[in-house]
């Protein structure tokens, strides 16, 4: 396969930045997105050039640490998955690809396609958490019985992996999704209920606090999340948030 | 938290988008009834309108009620959608919003501008010939003059036009307005999703019948 | 230096709760004044840095990702084992005790592994109690699944999930400090040197992988929990950025490195599909319960399939070679890790592999399609003769039961498993060996403790499925945060440690002089170029199968590739700023030195076990072959100024708790 790359440059957090071309060539449908972009670098290197900057870890879809707008969607035009699933099949030979950073206020970029995410870590310092020190005495795992139906649900909420795809495709860079996700999470299992009051209002709070846009329910969040992330999860927030600020 | 912060926050500011949109639909309901009476018996509508228009309960408190309604509504949504620009300072080069939500959801603030716009139209046509017929001019009621002022301006074709544009746009804001009010609200279950979808009749039927009457004056008369 | 293991006296099921009982604790007040390093925030690093700051210390953690959150704990899939015995099936933590020490091919310390079994009931309430969501029966209690080598039920999960959710769990609890302020977190930052102040531990260099500065951190006590060290062979299942240069410092300062060729190949990853791969995808070992694994019977036949003239649905039934089920009819397809991953090599080394690299074999599911097709026929009362419909009925109950993993397959391979066999292939998972550490977690630099995948102490030669996390979390929550305690509390008057320190000095020193010497090497290949050419040694000549002349080359061929490298990478860009290329060359460095220590400990251990396969040692039906009269013992490499000049110490094992037997599958 033979294809053009737009790609982001920008050589730190101050720089201006810009989109750049590249051409490519032999590129196999059965590479994976970064792979491809693997083969890239590996020629600039060759070149002399410095490659280009972009997260990546686990390269399985479930560490949340690759990025990329795609063609104008947050991991690419496959749904369900992260960069790092997305294939080269999934482009025609001929094809001009851009390729840019997740856009927020909330994640400045550091470098080429790496953005700063840590705007999400200080939403979950604020309240992402149930608060039981690790005594190795807490109560038998048995003892409190949970609906096997809200224990799914924690657990499709809990699924979130972090990467800030729902920031990224949001007209507004709402964080909404990736807020409730870990609310929802919390307020369907009874361990999480005694602190729910406090949790939902510092989570909103430091979310507002960091600059996200607000959410106007388009559901684009749902569609791009790579693990399927209900719209339900922010339903349930807004909720919580109602109730908690009539209590409180 | 301080309270402060409360009104702030964002979820508070669009639970109070999702109210006030609700309360104008509620409005546009009793408005497009009054509307269809027009069609059907110029005597009822002059009697409704009269009573509309001189009921100190409708005037002095409905009235700014109203008016509040449809202020804070437009004026939030244009402070929400100021924060959600900066909330994304560099945009995309290649943005396929289509990709993953519809032009509805996306575009809440241009078809509510046209809506806004329709209602400059619209106060301009009747709002305040009314208000300077009662209240500035002083003149003395006349409970017969409603059906030919509605009349009248639908005489128009450009303006007749700029009506049913304006009611199209009014749908397609209804459309997402309304189960995203339900949303904003908390409520995503089977109950919703019922009532998201009497919310795209609604969306469809109270806008037709705007423009089914626009068209019925103009042709009529 | 004779190696002490520190473990206590007494009979093995008292000797945890004795040790806590007798050991020095540190009052509320003094932990304030001490502090501690945690270098990795996966299961293990996050666990130990939150409970440490719970209990007071002051903790800066370390991780080279943008979040703790990202730690490549978080893809684990299948499961944590724990002795609840909830299913009320005879298990016991004697019996997970023995069932591990099995399981590690009798290679592992009685009494660390009696310890972790003692805890891992612990983990499944502490988990429950963060809300973690592990996976529940209808009646609302938790579920159990079975895993490969054991005869009981006791492995938790969460969907095919299990790690990313106890992950998330040890990353809350570590939110809940950071907020607190008893986290200082450090995201982006790679520890790049230890340093040591009069014998102890006392800090460390890292960098800031955003502006490139070096930075020296201090403190009372260093934990490494970096975990393993799979990426040396540049293809596995470890992520990216997984990499041993944490581990491999200290073991340069002083830390003994135990058992480093102790491998875990796990045998149902999907194949390398060429040149370009990065990584590979493991598939959870269930798969096994349900899929026949062969290759064509015939040559020519492999031959034209890897041509793409013939597909694997046109062979028939007797042209096809199930040879697990051949070889172990006993255990048949459900045979350990290691047994059948060496099994597939074996087929593919003699021309019988199936993809166009002709390193795969194949998975088939169609029996177990037509098996549970022609069942739930015979359930709704429809006909079992009408082979569409039994394929049909079959193919959604094996969609329930693996439809994720059948999904991944697809996106990966971009061919549907439910018609055509799976391929698959075995690729290197985890490692068992790592810094030996004594029964309280702590290398043989005072201070230094390690944790997690990155210490050796609990699978032995052989690591059972379900058994990582368990170890994590064990070390983190339940084992570190007592020991760290009885080594820190003399320290408590000490006051902070200045960095200011001429150790500090000279260590950030090295450091730089390392950083510049890449950015300055004028060389002409990648960083990858080298870390491919070493994958490429390993997994030949060091991989699944080992003997003494390969070993022998492998050690000449890392060492001359060691000099190449230094000589010839090219590492583009400053160092002032985030560099990726200077990341991997750090990294790649340490693996090239590592590397060569692997094939030293693999060419000394002249028997095989678990993990470790020499061709040599071997039964005359091919399988491994222990030698407990001269190899009974850890390992453990102490760092000589290269690889080759590493001196070797031995911990005697001792089993007296247990009886030594031969694994044995037929």
């Amino acid at each position: 396969m033979k294809l053009t790359l737009k790609i982001w440059r920008q050589k730190n957090a101050q720089d201006k930045g810009a989109i750049v071309e590249y051409p490519i060539d032999g590129i196999e449908p059965d590479m994976s997105f970064l792979e491809m972009l693997d083969v890239l670098n590996d020629q600039l290197i060759n070149k002399g050039d410095e490659p280009v900057a972009f997260d990546h870890d686990c390269r399985e879809g479930i560490c949340g640490m690759c990025s990329l707008f795609i063609n104008g969607e947050a991991h690419g035009p496959d749904r369900g998955v992260t960069t790092c699933q997305l294939h080269m099949r999934m482009f025609k030979d001929g094809d001009t690809i851009f390729i840019e950073p997740f856009r927020a206020k909330a994640f400045p970029v550091i470098k080429d396609l790496v953005v700063d995410r840590s705007s999400f870590d200080r939403i979950q310092h604020a309240g992402g958490f149930i608060s039981v020190n690790t005594s190795g005495n807490t109560i038998d795992a048995n003892t409190i019985p949970i609906d096997k139906h809200d224990a799914d649900k924690a657990f499709d909420a809990a699924a979130c992996i972090g990467c800030g795809a729902c920031v990224a495709t949001c007209k507004n860079s709402s964080a909404m999704l990736f807020v409730s996700a870990k609310v929802s999470q919390y307020a369907l299992l009874p361990q999480g209920k005694v602190e729910a009051v406090d949790r939902v209002l510092n989570m909103v709070h430091q979310m507002d606090l960091e600059g996200f846009g607000n959410c106007t329910n388009t559901g684009a969040c749902e569609i791009e999340c790579p693990k399927g992330i209900s719209l339900e999860n922010i339903a349930r927030m807004n909720r919580e948030y109602l109730a908690a600020s009539l209590k409180g | 938290m301080a309270q402060s912060a409360l009104l702030n926050a964002s979820i508070l500011k669009k639970v109070a988008m999702a109210l006030s949109g609700l309360f104008l639909i509620t409005f546009l309901a009793l408005h497009v009834s009054l509307n269809l009476i027009s069609v059907f018996s110029e005597n009822v509508f002059n009697e409704a309108s009269h009573f509309m228009g001189y009921n100190p309960l409708i005037q002095f408190v409905m009235q700014p009620v109203l008016a509040f309604g449809v202020i804070f509504h437009f004026v939030m949504g244009f402070v929400l959608t100021i924060q959600n620009r900066n909330a994304r300072p560099i945009g995309y080069a290649k943005y396929n919003g289509a990709a993953n939500a519809s032009w509805t959801s996306r575009n809440m603030i241009i078809s509510g501008l046209v809506i806004l716009a329709f209602l400059g139209l619209h106060f301009y046509d009747f709002w305040f010939p009314e208000i300077g017929y009662k209240y500035v001019a002083g003149t003395a009621p006349d409970a017969t003059r409603y059906y030919g002022e509605l009349v009248h301006k639908f005489h128009d074709p450009i303006r007749t036009g700029l009506y049913c544009v304006s009611f199209i746009l009014l749908g397609l804001h209804l459309w997402h307005g309304f189960s995203s009010s339900l949303q904003s609200m908390g409520m995503h279950n089977k109950y919703s999703r019922f009532l998201s979808k009497v919310g795209y009749g609604y969306a469809v039927v109270v806008p037709a019948l705007f423009v089914i009457i626009a068209l019925f004056h103009h042709f009529n008369n | 230096m004779a190696l002490d293991s520190k473990i206590p006296h007494g009979p093995i099921s008292d000797k945890w709760t004795n040790y806590k009982d007798h050991i020095n604790l540190v009052n509320p007040a003094n932990k304030r004044n001490l502090d501690i390093i945690v270098v990795g925030t996966g299961l293990a690093g996050g666990s130990a840095a939150a409970t440490l700051a719970e209990l007071g210390y002051n903790v800066k953690a370390f991780c080279f990702q943008d979040s703790p959150r990202r730690a490549h704990s978080i893809a684990a899939q299948g499961g944590i084992n724990a002795a609840k015995n909830y299913k009320g099936d005879g298990d016991s933590v004697y019996r997970l005790f023995y069932d591990t020490v099995k399981g590690g091919d009798y290679r592992a310390r009685e009494a660390n592994v009696h310890r972790l079994a003692e805890v891992s009931t612990n983990i499944i309430d502490q988990c429950v109690a963060q809300g973690v969501p592990l996976a529940r029966e209808y009646g609302g209690l938790l579920d159990n699944r079975s895993f490969g080598g054991t005869l009981v039920s006791r492995t938790f999960y969460a969907q095919g999930q299990t790690g990313q959710q106890l992950l998330l769990g040890a990353y809350s609890a570590m939110n809940r400090q950071i907020g607190r302020g008893k986290i200082k977190m450090y995201n982006r930052h790679e520890m790049l040197d230890l340093v040591i102040v009069d014998g102890k531990a006392r800090g460390i260099i890292a960098r800031n992988l955003v502006t490139g500065e070096i930075e020296r951190h201090s403190a009372h006590a260093v934990v490494i929990g970096s975990g393993g060290y799979g990426n040396v062979f540049f293809l596995s299942t470890n992520a990216m950025g997984s990499n041993a240069t944490a581990a491999w410092k200290i073991h340069k300062k002083g830390a003994f490195f135990a058992n480093p060729c102790y491998t875990q190949i796990h045998p149902t990853c999907i194949p390398v599909s060429g040149d370009h791969q990065s990584k590979l995808t493991l598939m959870s070992e269930s798969l096994r319960n349900d899929g026949r694994i062969w290759v064509p019977a015939k040559l020519e036949d492999a031959k034209a399939i890897r041509e793409g003239k013939k597909k694997a649905t046109d062979l028939a039934e007797e042209d096809r070679d199930y040879f697990l089920e051949r070889r172990y009819p006993a255990f048949g397809n459900l045979v350990p890790r290691d047994v059948a991953s060496r099994a597939a090599k074996e087929r593919c080394d003699a021309g019988f592999g199936v993809n166009k690299t002709g390193e795969a074999v194949y998975l088939d599911f169609a029996a177990a399609i037509k098996r549970y097709g022609t069942e739930e026929a015979y359930v709704k009362g429809l006909d079992a003769n009408d082979a569409a419909l039994v394929t049909k009925l079959g193919a959604e109950i094996v969609k329930s039961k693996y439809g994720n993993l059948f999904q991944m397959y697809y996106k990966i391979v971009d061919e549907d498993p439910y018609t055509t066999p799976m391929m698959i292939y075995p690729a290197v998972h985890y490692t068992m060996g790592g810094t030996w550490v004594d029964y309280n977690l702590m290398t043989t630099i005072p201070g230094c403790f390690s944790i997690g995948e990155s210490n050796f102490s609990d699978h032995g030669a052989n690591r059972l499925g379900a058994s990582a996390l368990m170890q994590g979390l064990a070390d983190g929550y339940f084992v570190l945060p007592y020991t760290i305690g009885d080594y820190l509390a003399p320290d408590i008057k000490m006051g902070p440690i200045s960095t200011d320190l001429p150790e500090f000095a000279e260590a950030e020193k090295n450091v730089k002089d390392q950083i510049d010497r890449f950015i300055n090497n004028k060389g002409t290949h990648s960083v990858d170029y080298f870390h491919k050419k070493l994958g490429k040694i390993m997994w030949n000549k060091v991989g699944m199968a080992r003997n003494e002349k390969g070993l022998n080359e492998a050690i000449e061929e890392i060492a001359a590739l060691r000099e190449e490298f230094y000589k010839e990478v090219k590492v583009p860009g400053t160092a002032n700023g985030l560099n990726q290329e200077l990341e991997k060359a750090t990294r790649v460095a340490d693996f090239l030195e590592l590397g060569e220590l692997f094939a030293k400990d693999a060419l000394h251990r002249n028997e095989s076990c678990g993990g470790h396969f020499r061709e040599e040692y071997q039964t005359e039906e091919g399988e491994a072959l222990r030698d407990d009269e001269n190899f009974a013992y850890v390992a453990a490499w102490e760092y000589k100024g290269k690889p080759s000049d590493a001196v070797l110490h031995k911990e005697p094992l001792v089993y007296e708790n247990i009886k030594l037997v031969q694994r044995s599958y037929k």
